[in-house]
């Protein structure tokens, strides 16, 4: 599917973004408080840059790594690749097909059937109908789940659940591939079977993005990583050195 | 995101077109989750029973019933007085229910924006279809009603689509409206039943146009609900067709409700993932 991407090209390219929310802290939730506060005069706009000037490109084929502290604005760059985030400033050009960063089993419905959410789920993605058809096979083979699709899903385990989460999620490999700390999978073979699953996309050109706090994760799949901190870009490059980088600011 | 088949979809924050528009491609791409997520709803609410289609329907007759009852005895009501309030309790029951589902499913659908993109305006589509479902069943009670109380039933019926879609139009416009507004702030919600509540009292629903004081007639005169569910209503009660400044003037209100609430929603639904 990757097949109008040559190799080496930029899929993902982030020029001067900057996102910013409203301080949570000072976020109004209700219209009376809003009236209140707007006759008081009191109405402040407290903001919050969650990213600052970011200048990445990833090219195709790359595993990119994103490391940094909790709330440094990781999420919020996979959320602007995904097409959740409109940036507040700057520009963002991603070319190709994102799987989302959907935990795998968000949107199923515990009433409806395997089937039926597979069906449901694979709209969520964007799919016609006619691609799941052809896709339904193939995920239910995946998720070895054929005993079990005709029944509702309240009756499935916590693993059968993950398991058909991320037969349809990964079904065909996506251009572009993000990945938010989400290995641990279904039982010890399931996660060896979506492991090598990964592995193969990544094998047939896919771009990975890849976020997590375990370095060895890090450092053992990417090819380059990028260190953000407090919404800021401080190193991208080499896994080693900005890990190393990382953990010399940690101390 | 979708992808045509043999080419990259590019997509670039900078360069994006109006919203609007924007949004109505993007519906179109997703016309499939729509569908999924009608057929959703109504397997799940009547899934579990085949009273659940029952019950759609007994709810309006049971209301219907009770209220003919105090209103005959009453105020001494007019005899397809029956025919009368369910007609308005199924168009008035569509609306409000629709866009309270909107309103909710858009807030709980909340996680679900925060963590992958999807066109906005499926929420209030969706829950349009599910209620025009709901509103199809409903009509069955009213034809019973029809015949046990004698109205007959004309071909005028057949003009019922059309008022249908009217009222469809002005919901889903309504619903957008208010979701949106319910985004940025959740006591929206709340506010909205109160607000429901009133507006029925205040729409010919349950009572008749000539009860009211004639100091209050411009009340009615404003309330675009009045309208629409009189176009509903004619061609069952009277059996023949509304005039045609009847149907040129409400078609007005529904196109230009859709038009507004698309044009406010799709403006506003970026900010949505930074609200949720």
């Amino acid at each position: 599917m990757a097949t109008g991407i040559e190799t080496n090209s930029t899929v993902i390219s982030l020029n001067e973004v900057g996102v910013c929310y409203i301080n949570p802290g000072e976020r109004i939730r209700s219209i009376k408080e809003y009236t209140i506060r707007f006759l008081q005069r009191r109405i402040e706009k407290k903001k919050f840059w969650a990213l600052r000037d970011i200048n990445l490109e990833v090219k195709a084929g790359e595993m990119f790594g994103l490391i940094g502290q909790n709330g440094a604005g990781k999420s919020t760059l996979v959320k602007l690749v995904a097409r959740v985030l409109q940036p507040t400033l700057g520009r963002v050009i991603v070319r190709g097909n994102v799987a989302p960063l959907l935990e795998f089993g968000a949107g199923f419905h515990p009433e409806l059937t395997g089937r039926e959410n597979i069906y449901l789920n694979g709209a969520l993605l964007g799919f016609s109908r006619k691609e799941m058809d052809l896709k339904f096979e193939r995920i239910v083979d995946f998720a070895e789940l054929w005993e079990f699709i005709e029944a509702p899903l309240r009756t499935y385990s916590s693993g059968m659940w993950a398991r058909l989460g991320f037969a349809v999620a990964t079904d065909v490999k996506p251009d572009i591939l993000i990945v938010d700390e989400v290995f641990s999978v279904g039982d010890e073979a399931f996660q060896r079977k979506s492991a090598h699953r990964m592995q193969s996309f990544r094998e047939l050109g896919a771009t990975t993005i890849i976020v997590s706090h375990s370095m060895t994760t890090i450092e053992d799949m990417c090819h380059r990583v990028a260190w953000i901190h407090h919404g800021q870009l401080m190193a991208i490059g080499e896994p080693t050195k900005v890990i190393g980088l990382y953990r010399q600011s940690q101390v | 995101m979708r992808q045509a088949s043999g080419s990259v979809p590019i997509y670039d924050s900078a360069n994006r077109g109006l919203p609007a528009i924007e949004e109505l491609r993007e519906l179109f791409n997703y016309r499939e989750l729509v569908f999924q997520t009608v057929r959703r709803n109504i397997v799940v609410r009547y899934k579990r029973s085949i009273l659940g289609v029952a019950w759609t329907m007994l709810n309006p007759l049971g209301t219907a019933l009770i209220l003919t009852f105090v209103f005959s005895a009453a105020f001494g009501a007019g005899s397809n007085y029956a025919v009368y309030v369910l007609s308005g309790l199924v168009a008035w029951n569509f609306f409000a229910q629709t866009t309270n589902d909107a309103m909710l499913n858009l807030l709980w659908g909340g996680s679900l924006i925060k963590r992958i993109y999807m066109p906005k305006t499926v929420f209030g589509v969706s829950s349009t279809g599910t209620g025009l479902i709901n509103l199809t069943l409903a009509l069955v009670p009213l034809l019973i009603i029809m015949l046990i109380t004698r109205v007959p039933i004309q071909v005028s019926i057949l003009f019922l689509p059309y008022p249908i879609l009217l009222i469809a139009m002005f919901t889903l416009g309504i619903s957008l409206l208010i979701s949106a507004c319910a985004m940025f702030f959740p006591d929206i919600a709340e506010m909205y039943n109160i607000l429901l509540t009133a507006w029925f009292y205040l729409t010919p629903v349950i009572w008749v146009e000539d009860m009211l004081p004639q100091q209050f007639a411009w009340l009615v005169k404003l309330n675009p609900m009045f309208y629409l569910i009189n176009l509903f209503r004619v061609p069952i009660i009277e059996g023949g067709l509304p005039t045609i400044n009847q149907i040129l003037f409400t078609s007005g209100i529904a196109f230009f409700t859709l038009f507004a609430g698309w044009l406010f929603f799709s403006w506003k639904s970026d900010e949505f993932a930074y609200r949720v």
